[in-house]
């Protein structure tokens, strides 16, 4: 079970305007703003969900995120995943979870996928037949059986990606964080990768959350959604009450970011 | 301790496949190394009196620093881990179960070794064909080189505790080129990489005997042609081991400092 209560993150951004005047001046003085990313969220999400995160750039779901998964400490607030303190635990907290960030890669550059892969076995300290398990298990899934022995850095983004989903996975993570998965990927992908989630929900109950801008991905996938923007959560509901009519989930979605104004 | 060690492995095995670097490296070296020694032949003949280490001694010295640059040279740091922190892929580090400031000595410690065993061997081999006094000559004696090998290992992990500390301090600096600077032209200055400290004012020299920068090659290439007293080999080789502790404390320290405050760049 994850909770977070009356959660805040600000950050401290360094702000000029443009031109040559201007940057002599922040030499002397320079202004700087306070971001609140995250102003006071509450959330629970209960084992076993699977919970889209939306909102418009910017708006705080990467560093939720990163709050959950240990590597942010909050300015102020309580989370608790599964009875454990994130930032304050990280080491014990991480071996329980699974992230996959979509705009980076946690495959070692320069050697073949499969040694990534037998690192995070040592890493996570996975036994030799729980491993065997996985990596078969997800080989077949995510259909990796020719990725394997190449280098990530000649891999695809569409190959990489699928790889970096079974990295994350490897360990039998009880909750998953998915934070873009689906960016640049081609339909295909797509299409396996979500198959590919559901499914991993259904058999092993693993939690998801997972943010997206593909409107596509929380449809097939999540059945609750929570909505934030400047950094408060403005909407937690399924996407049947937010849906009037026959318009497309973009088209929904996009009201109501202009409804909330954000 | 298990995945430090297969990360030590795999970051072992990657080093060692870089063999026309190594080739590069050891033209380099070879090269500097006969550069250096023609330079203090020079000053030699015009009156050897004037020197603290005998010509052989300090071509011994010249020889030893060549073969094991990759142990000691800061400058060698990895870039990939500024990269992590400057493009915010540390947010994937720290999403595993270890300790970054573990992993991050492993790897160093790795790349410098695989570096050191492709390069160390050509060179010492042919620098002990070369004539004396300007080639590298036999250790002053069978402790002496016992205590070399053990003070080398020491100057190793003096130079890998304080890299880690300019990665944890890149942390708070957002990039990290000022910090490199400063800190390897002081440590190629003070460590005895540009002249060998025993050339330096004696009085300037008491203090940088205590710095850390003089426990890193320092020590052990003057304890190999016995350029350094019985008493003086106790106390450098305690001050290496004092400089470990502190380092590794202040290393870690800083780490977990930097950890609670940490923003990933990049989104």
């Amino acid at each position: 079970m994850i909770t977070m209560e009356h959660v805040c993150k600000s950050y401290r951004i360094a702000k000029r305007n443009a031109g040559f005047a201007e940057a002599c001046k922040a030499l002397f003085h320079r202004e700087h703003e306070i971001i609140h990313a995250l102003n006071d969220v509450s959330f629970t999400i209960h084992d076993g969900e699977m919970v889209g995160y939306i909102g418009p750039n910017g708006a705080g779901k990467s560093s939720t995120i990163k709050i959950l998964s240990g590597i942010l400490t909050p300015d102020s607030g309580t989370v608790l995943v599964d009875g454990r303190v994130p930032y304050k635990n990280r080491i014990d907290h991480v071996r329980e979870i699974g992230v996959v960030f979509g705009q980076r890669s946690q495959l070692w550059w320069d050697v073949p996928v499969i040694d990534s892969f037998a690192l995070l076995k040592d890493i996570y300290s996975i036994s030799d037949i729980c491993y065997r398990q996985s990596l078969e298990e997800l080989t077949e899934l995510l259909n990796l059986s020719e990725l394997l022995r190449s280098p990530a850095r000649q891999l695809s983004l569409g190959q990489r990606m699928r790889c970096e989903i079974a990295a994350s996975l490897l360990h039998r993570p009880r909750i998953l964080f998915l934070d873009e998965p689906t960016i640049g990927l081609d339909a295909v992908s797509k299409l396996a990768v979500r198959d590919f989630i559901l499914r991993q929900n259904q058999t092993h109950k693993t939690t998801v959350i997972l943010t997206t801008h593909d409107m596509q991905d929380i449809e097939s996938l999540t059945s609750r959604i929570l909505l934030i923007g400047k950094g408060q959560i403005l909407l937690d509901g399924s996407l049947d009450d937010i849906r009037t009519g026959n318009k497309s989930i973009d088209a929904t979605v996009a009201e109501l970011y202009r409804t909330y104004n954000i | 301790m298990k995945k430090y060690l297969s990360f030590f492995q795999l970051r072992f095995a990657m080093g060692l496949q870089y063999r026309t670097a190594a080739l590069a490296g050891i033209i380099t070296q070879f090269a500097w190394g006969g550069m250096q020694v023609m330079m203090y032949r020079a000053f030699y003949h015009t009156d050897a009196a004037a020197f603290p280490m005998t010509l052989s001694a300090t071509a011994s010295y010249i020889w030893l620093q060549q073969a094991f640059l990759a142990f000691f040279a800061v400058w060698m740091m990895e870039n990939e881990i500024f990269d992590s922190i400057v493009n915010g892929n540390i947010a994937y580090e720290l999403c595993r179960p270890v300790s970054i400031y573990n992993m991050w000595a492993a790897r160093s410690i790795a790349s410098r070794l695989a570096r050191a065993v492709l390069r160390c061997f050509p060179i010492l081999i042919v620098a002990a064909f070369i004539p004396q006094p300007y080639g590298i000559g036999t250790p002053a004696s069978l402790l002496h080189f016992l205590l070399f090998v053990l003070s080398l290992i020491l100057g190793l992990a003096v130079t890998v505790t304080f890299c880690l500390l300019i990665y944890v301090l890149a942390f708070f600096t957002i990039s990290p080129q000022g910090l490199r600077m400063v800190f390897t032209s002081c440590v190629e200055f003070f460590s005895g990489a540009v002249i060998p400290l025993p050339f330096f004012p004696d009085k300037i020299r008491s203090i940088m005997d205590l710095l850390p920068f003089a426990s890193m090659q320092n020590t052990a290439l003057r304890i190999y042609s016995a350029s350094i007293g019985t008493d003086e080999i106790r106390r450098a080789i305690g001050l290496q081991v004092f400089w470990l502790v502190v380092l590794t404390a202040a290393g870690k320290l800083l780490c977990r400092l930097a950890e609670k405050r940490i923003i990933v760049q990049g989104g």
